[in-house]
């Protein structure tokens, strides 16, 4: 594991106005996270721990405070260079796995290759590999309709990291899960961390899915509590 | 997969509602093309080679009013002009028709022969018609909507004029622009009226379309200032003046037109927008995977456009076969002689569902460009 920060978070605060309540969701966060962690923000709900993923993975802006991932201070991109940042960078897996219901697994892993210069039978070879990596070579084609929750979420995983990313963000990966196949997706993201180096932050409430992490971050109303 | 997969299954992924929307923007343009024909042909009369080079001389005052049959020899002096006949309209009622249902004129046949060349007739009945006073020359469309057969007896029951005429067919014609006429002889008629002197009008040919404003110029000259002066002019200005009697009706068509498509584009828009809006999520994880917004408004462009074309080829070209295989005349009871759908006519629809397509998807691609990826993901399915 590298000691450099792949991400660096400093004084980090995210105000939403709500009707006429303003909400603090963020207050002076500050974090490093070196690459090859497999960091869990745990909390409370409202806590800020999926909105600190969000502007960690670029999908969210700070109200004021600096992210940095890989060296690049997220918050200052323009809407269009984040979007492709996030391409390149970022692999996303959400709770309830956000595949596209009319394109087959395979197609949905294809989704994030389309904006590259790959060609069609490149694309399609870096898709089987991902799909095989986690455990669904024999399931290509199949709609996500034809598949349980686990394998809808590890074609999701399989999304994620079919652009080779440095950081895969999950947002309670395993919040739809039986435990059988949270465990599967949590090896998954585990092997990731410490076999291919990539650089995992989980937002999970689970202490058992907390477990699989290398490091636990805790957040009460906006800040950092261990 | 590719982008134009991927386009083509988020189009398809509601069947029932993309055939739906594709069948209302359809059936729109199919009445859309229909009126704008319609339109055409209420404005543009029918015009034939013929037509460029015949003029028609009327009294100045109104078309109702007749004029002198002296003027004739005054009109076959005029250099230029090659055919002159006197065509007068009788407008008689066939059989227990209560209203004139098929134009009949009265002519100089032989005269006649040499202004109408495009019209084809068998030779040896146009010599029996020339020859039989009360014999008349019949348009084919009027001999199949009435079963009439040449040796058939014509009454026709005068409305204006105080006579009725009783007539042979003898000859028929067809390859006119309006194959529904009746000619019969103006001296007929002016024996049954009483040998009044007058004709409707004269219908001129000139040598060459060049010839025609000098002759026009000259025809009007030589009336000048006797009892009955004349007002010449081409025959599509003629027709012309017909036409403008249709004024408001050109309005109301215009204005059921313009609803049309405004109601095709709240309904496009809507069916648009209920496509996106349940796929808000599905578009936010889009984002958050890297397409940035253009790309996102190029599939929805896309998906709308598809939907607008796909409507339009049913559409437009649904009503291009219909209009081009259907009897109109049949169909309208002998009304309407064509009904024809031009290529300006479908180019003009096609406009519409381009525009429909590009206006339809603005709405919901600004919905999703101000959507942020966080809010789009708290969208429910």
């Amino acid at each position: 594991m590298a000691d450099q920060p792949i991400v660096v978070v400093r004084d980090l605060a995210k105000l939403y106005r709500q009707g006429d309540i303003n909400v603090t969701a963020l207050n002076g966060v500050s974090v490093d996270i070196r690459a090859g962690e497999f960091v869990v923000l745990m909390g409370p709900s409202g806590s800020g721990k999926s909105t600190l993923l969000h502007i960690i993975a670029g999908i969210d802006r700070p109200t004021s405070g600096q992210v940095s991932v890989q060296g690049i201070n997220v918050a200052e991109l323009n809407e269009s260079e984040l979007a492709s940042w996030r391409n390149q960078n970022v692999g996303f897996v959400f709770q309830s796995f956000n595949l596209i219901p009319v394109l087959t697994a395979e197609e949905n892993v294809e989704l994030p290759l389309m904006l590259t210069a790959l060609s069609r039978k490149e694309r399609r070879n870096q898709v089987r590999r991902a799909l095989e990596l986690v455990g669904l070579g024999d399931r290509c084609h199949h709609l996500p309709k034809q598949m349980s929750g686990g394998q809808e979420q590890r074609v999701a995983i399989a999304r994620a990291l079919v652009t080779d990313p440095p950081l895969i963000v999950a947002d309670e990966p395993t919040g739809n899960l039986d435990a059988k196949s949270a465990t599967d997706v949590l090896n998954i993201l585990q092997s990731l961390s410490r076999n291919a180096g990539k650089t995992v932050i989980m937002v999970t409430h689970d202490p058992k899915a907390a477990a699989f992490g290398s490091r636990q971050l805790h957040l009460e109303k906006g800040e950092i509590v261990a | 997969m590719t982008l134009l997969g991927f386009i083509a299954k988020n189009g398809l992924r509601n069947r029932r509602r993309a055939m739906l929307s594709v069948g209302s923007v359809a059936v729109s343009l199919f009445l859309l093309v229909t009126l704008l024909t319609l339109i055409r042909e209420f404005t543009v009369p029918p015009e034939d080679v013929g037509a460029s080079l015949r003029l028609v001389v009327r009294n100045k005052v109104s078309l109702a009013q007749p004029l002198p049959s002296r003027q004739l020899p005054v009109l076959d002096k005029i250099p230029g002009v090659i055919a002159v006949t006197p065509f007068t309209f009788f407008g008689g009622k066939f059989r227990d028709e209560s209203f004139t249902s098929f134009a009949q004129f009265a002519v100089d046949p032989p005269r006649f022969t040499n202004l109408f060349v495009e019209s084809r007739s068998p030779p040896k009945e146009i010599d029996a018609w020339i020859h039989d006073r009360t014999s008349c020359l019949v348009g084919m469309a009027t001999m199949k909507r009435y079963g009439l057969n040449v040796g058939d007896r014509m009454k026709l029951t005068g409305t204006f004029y105080p006579c009725d005429l009783d007539l042979k067919i003898v000859a028929t014609y067809e390859g006119s622009m309006d194959d529904r006429n009746v000619f019969f002889h103006h001296k007929y008629l002016d024996e049954l009226t009483g040998n009044p002197g007058t004709i409707g009008t004269w219908w001129l040919r000139v040598a060459s379309a060049g010839d025609a404003p000098r002759v026009i110029a000259q025809v009007n000259r030589a009336f000048e200032n006797t009892s009955a002066e004349v007002r010449a002019e081409t025959e599509r200005a003629f027709q012309m003046s017909f036409v403008s009697m249709w004024g408001n009706i050109k309005v109301l068509v215009g204005s059921i037109c313009t609803v049309v498509v405004f109601t095709l584009m709240l309904v496009t828009i809507s069916t648009m927008s209920m496509a996106i809006r349940e796929r808000f999520r599905e578009l936010a994880i889009l984002k958050a995977l890297g397409f940035r917004r253009r790309e996102i408004f190029s599939f929805i462009l896309a998906e709308s456009f598809g939907l607008a074309a796909a409507g339009g080829l049913v559409g437009i070209g649904g009503a291009w076969c219909f209009w081009h295989f259907i009897n109109i005349q049949e169909l309208t009871n002998g009304f309407l002689v064509y009904f024809e759908v031009t290529p300006r006519t479908m180019a003009r629809a096609a406009v519409v569902a381009t525009v429909l397509g590009v206006v339809s998807a603005i709405g919901p691609s600004l919905a999703v460009a101000r959507t942020s990826v966080v809010q789009g993901l708290k969208t429910l399915d």
